[in-house]
């Protein structure tokens, strides 16, 4: 939890914002018991993200004031019986707002009566008071395999599944690459010899996936921080050990090095992995990945017109490591100050701060936690660094470097300025994307 | 009799100041003769995410060039708020301002501890912070649904504010849950800087004009310069000096009577300016009366039929060969409410039949009280009845089931994520975001070619349909719209 005073420039959400994980789902709806404004402000804070049945098209009680006085639970009960007549969908999650957890409505219980019937609906708090999305999308999670996931355990013995992960990575809509990074990082296990629940977006397996769950053999998290409670739940749950890669795994480092854990732990955990197949691929994936920096390397090393040479991030955790890391060891440019806006709980900063630190060991970076990126701007626009420097960060970021003369590439939320669709981060392909955005956004300043 | 009191905080919601509405089904003329006794609100039994005040109260005063706003709420409740800075970004060459800075937009991130406890200490500490942050001349405090509920008294920690930092700091009271109409966001704003940034006149200046709108382009200008004034945008681009001259201005005109309807009538009954009593320029008949409004106020009538005949013509050739093209086409419009209505007036003007309407509320009479401002009933009387006539708050669900029914040959849309239903549905949609786009003779033209382009260039819509996914039941579809309607058959 933040205790910043002000937040300006958010570039999260509150917990509500988590709805955006059920749109994630295929065929998955959710419905909101809140005010009339929170599906708008959700919609308009992620953009481009309506899916299947969010946006415009997600149900909601809209709290008028007749339900602040007296209770909205008869209005649900309303809104969730027709929207079984209207919307034609496989998975039904109930997310609540301020105004529900304020007038103390008990949506658990009339959840229940339509579970019990058989309905696959599950309800989860998300008062915007109490967490932010970034925390919430963990409870959403939780509450799916709970209320849901559950009810399919008899058929889905844990762990009967020795080749089959559950992957818990981006955080989909708030990462703005999730749909792109989870398709690869279920191309890479797969070249492990794994199969990857990925959960969300059209490389999942929708409801059917969820369902299966359990029978994974072990889990993998992928973050500094954010969806660590899933992978602890599902620990105690079904006894799945997991694997902590603790950042997004951008480029040859990285992604080499992620692999390699997963592929260590893979075979610990006893699944039948080829393990020389296994390394052939990875081996295979560097050398390609390679054969590109070189080609690049010329170009890096001699353009003669000007490149950046220094880079400010502003970005999660989890890019916020990956990308300094990346951006030093891999394409040449020396990460400055960062800054991490993701509201990161106290009790994780001082590991990330480690693992920055283990960038180099002859610089220091210095982070600063942030979740006022307005904050954060007001103290960069006091750094100057020799040279040409390179911003990335949200659509906000953009005015900073145009006012600061810095090449500026747009990365995180909000993204006015940039639609990103399929294009993946994570990765060695990923990291080659972000080369390319680099140099692309840099190259077109001298057209 | 009025509605409107500036002595207190808050504004009074639209469903009981104007008897405003959010359900209904019928035709237009029905709608309108109704009027306000006759007409009861329907309720629905089903329903999806609507609008927020919250939002509406926000684009009004985080567009005031030298203005902070500070949402007082857990950071949610700001989500949507960027989107405005991107949008006076872009408009601002429509307006003349040269460099648009970053819009200052704060939440106070309530927290759980605060939402047993109270914000307001933490809201006077954020005043502060965004003042030293800013220098701002001016800032808004937007409230919220969790601090209206707890019941935070935002206006006695902005009077302090206000003593301690010498800046006018006003609160808006916005919360979502108060009203099922979000354009009372509209009013809230309104009625906060009537009530703390405008001053009682000492002048009138017959050169100024009051333009109540959002950030279309300037059309006014060259419109009034004939009549020897300028426009006085409020409140979108306006500086904190602009908004202090509104008392002062000679009149007040709207490009939206639902965007102004309270803002118009305060400027009249609590500063003097009068609010033209013609709706919005669309359509030809409207043009010509709001014109002529416009010239008897200002007791220059001769200049403004120099300034119609004039436009008239220029335009109405090209109009009358828009009209041919576009004989025999079909519409269904889909908007808030008077700009619903003044895409109706259009249409009924090129010669385009409606087939039906998803209008997001209805206002019977707006708050000055005059029927002249009445776009709908103007529309009816001009060009006729309008079928299918759905007044619903952005409910996806039946604007689909009627547009899957009436199969119009294009949609036209006002507000975000409606065009995506006519597309998927292989109809041609349109979204024009300059209010002023289609205002006057030239307006016409400009509505019309854009109409005839958009359904001449279908190939996209026809190739999205084959492949569009439906998320609406077969059983959906095939039940009258109003079925969720109170009165409807699933009552």
């Amino acid at each position: 939890m933040s205790k910043a005073v002000v937040i300006e420039q958010q570039r999260y959400t509150c917990a509500i914002g988590a709805l955006q994980s059920v749109v994630a789902i295929p065929r998955a709806v959710p419905i909101l018991h809140a005010g009339p404004g929170c599906g708008e402000m959700i919609a308009g804070f992620f953009e481009r993200s309506a899916g299947y049945a969010g946006g415009s098209t997600a149900p909601c009680t809209n709290f008028s004031e007749k339900e602040v006085v007296f209770g909205g639970i008869n209005r649900l009960r309303q809104i969730i019986g027709n929207t079984y007549k209207v919307l034609d969908t496989d998975l039904q999650v109930v997310l609540t707002g301020c105004t529900a957890a304020i007038v103390g409505d008990d949506v658990d219980s009339l959840v229940a009566e339509f579970a019990a019937e058989g309905k696959p609906i599950v309800t989860v708090a998300t008062a915007g008071f109490n967490a932010t999305n970034f925390e919430a999308h963990s409870l959403v999670v939780k509450a799916i395999i709970d209320q849901y996931v559950r009810r399919f355990e008899a058929e889905n013995k844990p762990r009967s599944s020795k080749n089959t992960v559950n992957l818990l990575a981006s955080i989909p809509y708030q990462d703005p690459f999730w749909k792109g990074n989870l398709t690869e990082y279920k191309r890479l296990l797969a070249g492990l010899g794994l199969k990857a629940n990925v959960l969300f977006g059209p490389e999942s397996g929708g409801v059917r996936e969820w369902q299966s769950i359990p029978k994974a053999n072990f889990n993998i998290l992928v973050s500094p921080w954010y969806g660590k409670p899933i992978a602890d739940h599902l620990k105690n749950r079904y006894g799945q050990d997991y694997t902590w890669f603790r950042h997004i795994p951008i480029g040859a480092n990285a992604t080499g090095a992620f692999l390699d854990q997963v592929l260590e732990f893979a075979l610990q955990q006893g699944a039948e992995i080829d393990e020389q197949k296994a390394r052939a691929f990875i081996q295979h994936e560097v050398a390609a990945y390679y054969e590109e920096i070189e080609n690049l390397a010329t170009f890096l090393l001699e353009f003669r017109y000007g490149l950046p040479n220094h880079a400010h991030i502003l970005h999660d955790a989890g890019y916020v490591l990956a990308l300094t890391k990346f951006l030093l060891h891999e394409v040449g440019i020396v990460p400055k100050e960062q800054f991490i806006t993701d509201g990161t709980p106290e009790e994780f900063q001082e590991a990330i701060r480690a693992d920055l630190k283990r960038t180099s060991n002859k610089r220091e970076i210095p982070l600063f936690f942030e979740p006022d990126a307005g904050k954060a701007q007001a103290l960069l626009r006091g750094i100057r660094h020799k040279g040409r420097g390179l911003i990335i960060g949200a659509g906000w970021d953009r005015e900073l470097a145009r006012e600061k003369g810095y090449d500026f590439l747009s990365a995180a939320l909000p993204s006015p300025y940039r639609l990103v669709m399929t294009t993946n981060y994570a990765g060695f392909s990923g990291g080659l994307r972000v080369i390319e955005d680099i140099y692309h956004m840099v190259l077109s300043t001298y057209a | 009799m009025t509605k409107i009191n500036l002595a207190l905080p808050a504004a009074a919601i639209r469903e009981i100041r104007i008897n405003s509405i959010t359900g209904y089904q019928g035709d237009a003329e029905e709608l309108v003769k109704a009027g306000g006794c006759d007409l009861k609100d329907k309720e629905r039994s089903f329903s999806q995410c609507m609008g927020c005040t919250t939002s509406k109260a926000a684009c009004m005063t985080i567009l005031i060039q030298d203005a902070a706003v500070i949402s007082h709420g857990p950071v949610g409740c700001a989500s949507c708020l960027h989107e405005f800075s991107f949008t006076y970004r872009v408009n601002a060459p429509l307006r003349g301002v040269k460099k648009p800075t970053p819009r200052r937009i704060f939440s106070t991130n309530l927290q759980e501890k605060e939402a047993i406890y109270g914000g307001g200490l933490k809201l006077a500490q954020a005043i502060r912070e965004v003042q030293n942050r800013t220098n701002a001349k001016v800032i808004f405090v937007l409230t919220t649904c969790a601090s209206g509920i707890i019941g935070d008294d935002v206006e006695s920690v902005c009077t302090e504010a206000e003593e301690e930092l010498g800046i006018p700091v006003v609160p808006i009271f916005c919360e979502g849950f108060r009203s099922k109409v979000w354009t009372t966001g509209f009013d809230a704003a309104y009625h906060a800087i009537a009530r703390k940034l405008i001053p009682k006149p000492q002048q009138r200046r017959k050169d100024l004009i009051n333009v109540i709108n959002f950030w279309g382009s300037d059309v006014f200008s060259q419109w009034f310069a004939p009549f020897g004034a300028k426009p006085n945008y409020i409140t979108p681009y306006a500086t904190l000096d602009n908004l202090k001259q509104a008392g002062e201005a000679v009149a007040t005109v709207q490009a939206c009577s639902t965007l102004g309807s309270y803002l118009g009538a305060v400027l009249e009954q609590d500063f003097g300016v009068p609010e033209i009593p013609a709706a919005p320029p669309y359509g030809i008949a409207q043009t010509d009366r709001w014109f002529r409004a416009l010239g008897q106020i200002l007791g220059q009538e001769s200049v403004a039929e120099k300034l119609i005949a004039e436009k008239k013509k220029e335009f109405l050739p090209k109009i009358e060969a828009l009209r041919r093209k576009l004989a025999g086409k079909t519409a269904y419009v889909t908007a808030g409410a008077a700009h619903g209505h003044a895409l109706l007036a259009v249409l009924g003007e090129l010669g385009v039949t409606p087939c039906g309407a998803a209008i997001f509320h209805h206002d019977p009479v707006y708050d000055s009280g005059r029927p002249e401002n009445d776009q709908l009933a103007q529309r009816v009387a001009d060009y006729g009845n309008v079928p299918n006539y759905n007044v619903c708050n952005k409910q996806e669900f039946e604007l689909v089931n009627a547009l899957n029914r009436l199969r119009p040959d294009v949609l036209l849309a006002r507000h975000g994520g409606m065009t995506l239903w006519g597309a998927k549905l292989g109809i041609p949609a349109l979204l024009v975001g300059d209010e002023h786009y289609a205002m006057g003779y030239e307006g016409l033209v400009n509505y019309g070619e854009r109409l005839v382009e958009v359904m001449e260039n279908d190939e996209f819509v026809k190739d999205l349909a084959k492949h569009a996914v439906m998320p609406y039941t077969k059983w959906w579809l095939a039940q009258p719209p109003s079925y969720f309607l109170r009165g409807g058959t699933g009552q």
